[in-house]
């Protein structure tokens, strides 16, 4: 009994400097956004990472727990982004919501609600498409997942409300910036910890998921799946709900996209582009942070992110030689290179599937010998 | 002898691969509580017998009862629910997970809390979890794995490899355990160990067992029955004893020259 009362206070001590660590992050985070010239650099930086964060974590579930090798991972984002841009702008176009005048509980509601319903939507779409395509395994599934997404980038493209280039009828871009979701830069550093908070949420339910039966079940199917069905689960259900799942947060990060955003265009979420914003670059994320590990991908995320930002907006780029600065005028060289360094030295990303766990930092010599992680 | 019920029935069981006839009319009753053992030569169609009693393969001909109840054509996940438990003869353990959650996969099926209870992490959650994770531990302690539970499952040397493969078919709560070749790869000692570890198996959970093997000093020492087939046909049946003096058998595995000589 002394065990598990030891075992019990130490999650509570666990749990209690958890806690003083996020208001000691909360509080540097907004001292640091008091001062204007930090604000303007940080709040989109927090908004955009919050959204790698999520599409990163969101595609481990797929990629590195279930083992599937999905490339359409935009494509949901998209969709969760469309859905709630349109959604927001019909509440507008009804009078019921103007997002420069909303008073901030309608604000947060509306930014909740019509995340959601991208997210929803997200979800119930690849359900659709999972249940047929999910049939298939490895080279065969990324090929159907990537038709799929670049499906969904053209279908966007062409509705008649959503606009050639933007949202909105026609090719009105910039309406969505004056009257619709997206926010502009004033509100977005008022409403900063949304997304903050959003994201530790749904980071926090993926990482319960991966640690209960059903993360046991699909890491089983990723090992083997003859033997996982032999041991009494039903591969289909936990591929497809699994499946659902990382298209749901894929499409809650789309809903932060069109808040933080002026206007949507498709080609964001497509295959490959010349910016961050592609299946490629999440499925580097993932590879990158190691498959089966939600910190890894955090970590990948913000890494790779920052690395872009540096090079688009470092002094140090500048300051280089010619010849160098022509490489870094094609950030994807730069991330190939990246992505070789690391799978040359670390096969597994940088995290494998190692979970950070402050409990097993604080206590490390005693909660080895009582396993249920693998050594 | 006291009626005991029948825990597998197979009628005409047949499997054909392209034109290749793998088995043909594989007849077999086996009682609740016995240990039977099915043994022939490299590619007989033993093992594809074993895939069509879990579902790999769905029969070409033929029908399976567990327990009187029909399980022809189920989907594997739903037979391993009906009570059939098997281990593989290339060993497929979750290799990057520890031998305890290899273990805990086989409860899923049992698992009743649902996507809030994980999120929110109820006490029910933490009581279900409890729960397994002691049966796990009973599951490994009867094959003596209980003090490896934190070791990942691919850094066990082979023999508790395999023993790991046991304790996870243990913990599906099956009536009838199919052991692929247990003890192939094995030493001497490793195969004495096996064979005290099916022992207390069965002497604890009172299950049937039907198990292909090829050691035939383990068949012999163990199994009640005996069914031998050969290129798909069975060719002999009965105790150990008959089977080892049957001119079929020796003729199927040493050939026909053997059988003169003897």
């Amino acid at each position: 009994m002394t065990d598990l009362r030891k075992k019990s206070l130490r999650g509570v001590i666990t749990n209690v400097i958890m806690v003083a660590l996020l208001i000691i992050v909360i509080y540097i985070l907004s001292v640091s956004l008091s001062d204007n010239n930090y604000r303007l650099k940080l709040v989109p930086i927090i908004w955009h990472l919050c959204i790698f964060i999520l599409l990163g974590t969101s595609l481990n579930l797929t990629m590195g727990f279930l083992g599937q090798l999905t490339l359409g991972h935009m494509g949901f984002m998209g969709i969760g982004a469309y859905t709630a841009a349109l959604s927001s702008l019909a509440l507008e176009r009804a009078g019921l919501f103007i997002a420069k005048t909303a008073p901030p509980l309608q604000l947060i509601g509306v930014m909740l609600g019509c995340s959601l319903l991208g997210a929803i939507v997200a979800g119930i779409i690849s359900l659709l498409m999972g249940i047929p395509a999910l049939r298939m395994r490895g080279d065969y599934l990324a090929i159907v997942t990537l038709g799929f997404g670049l499906i969904i980038e053209n279908v966007i493209a062409n509705l008649p409300f959503a606009g050639g280039n933007g949202l909105a009828e026609g090719t009105a871009s910039a309406n969505l910036y004056q009257n619709g979701l997206g926010i502009n830069s004033r509100l977005q550093a008022q409403y900063v910890y949304f997304p903050i908070l959003l994201t530790i949420i749904c980071v926090a339910f993926m990482f319960m998921y991966t640690t209960s039966k059903y993360g046991r079940a699909i890491k089983a199917i990723r090992e083997d799946e003859i033997a996982a069905n032999a041991s009494g689960i039903n591969a289909t259900y936990y591929k497809i709900l699994t499946f659902t799942i990382s298209a749901f947060f894929a499409g809650l990060a789309g809903g932060l996209y069109a808040i933080s955003t002026s206007s949507l265009t498709t080609g964001t979420f497509t295959f490959a582009n010349s910016s961050i914003w592609n299946s490629t670059f999440i499925v580097v994320m993932v590879v990158l942070g190691g498959m089966g590990s939600l910190t890894g991908s955090i970590i990948a995320a913000i890494g790779m992110y920052m690395l872009n930002y540096e090079i688009k907006n470092g002094a140090w780029v500048a300051a280089m030689p010619q010849f160098l600065q022509s490489i870094f005028a094609f950030p994807m060289l730069i991330y190939a290179f990246v992505l070789t360094i690391v799978i040359m030295f670390k096969p597994f990303g940088l995290m494998g599937t190692y979970e950070f766990s402050l409990r097993r930092l604080l206590f490390r010599k005693s909660e080895r010998a009582i396993g249920g992680e693998a050594k | 002898m006291s009626e005991r019920a029948i825990v597998l029935k197979t009628e005409k069981l047949g499997m054909m691969f392209g034109g290749l006839k793998a088995v043909n009319d594989f007849n077999i009753e086996i009682l609740e509580g016995e240990l039977v053992g099915l043994i022939g030569p490299n590619g007989s169609g033993k093992t594809t017998v074993f895939n069509m009693l879990t579902g790999l393969h769905i029969p070409f001909e033929g029908e399976i009862y567990l327990m009187g109840k029909r399980i022809t054509g189920m989907k594997t996940h739903k037979i391993i629910e009906q009570g059939i438990a098997r281990t593989f003869q290339n060993i497929r353990l979750f290799g990057e997970m520890s031998v305890l959650e290899n273990v805990k996969t086989s409860f899923t099926k049992d698992v009743k809390y649902n996507l809030f209870d994980t999120m929110f992490r109820t006490p029910k959650y933490f009581q279900i979890e409890k729960d397994i994770e002691d049966k796990a531990m009973d599951c490994l302690r009867i094959v003596h794995l209980d003090d490896k539970a934190a070791f990942q499952a691919k850094s066990l040397p082979y023999g508790q490899q395999r023993k790991l493969e046991i304790a996870r078919a243990l913990a599906t709560d099956m009536k009838l355990l199919l052991l692929d070749e247990p003890a192939a790869g094995m030493n001497p000692t490793e195969t004495s160990e096996l064979i005290a570890c099916i022992y207390d198996i069965r002497k604890k959970f009172n299950i049937t067992i039907f198990l292909i093997e090829h050691d035939m000093s383990l068949v012999m020492k163990i199994c009640e029955r005996i069914q031998v087939i050969n290129f798909g046909n069975t060719i002999a049946h009965g105790f150990p004893n008959e089977i080892a003096h049957n001119p079929d058998v020796i003729e199927a595995y040493l050939g026909e020259e053997a059988v003169e000589n003897a």
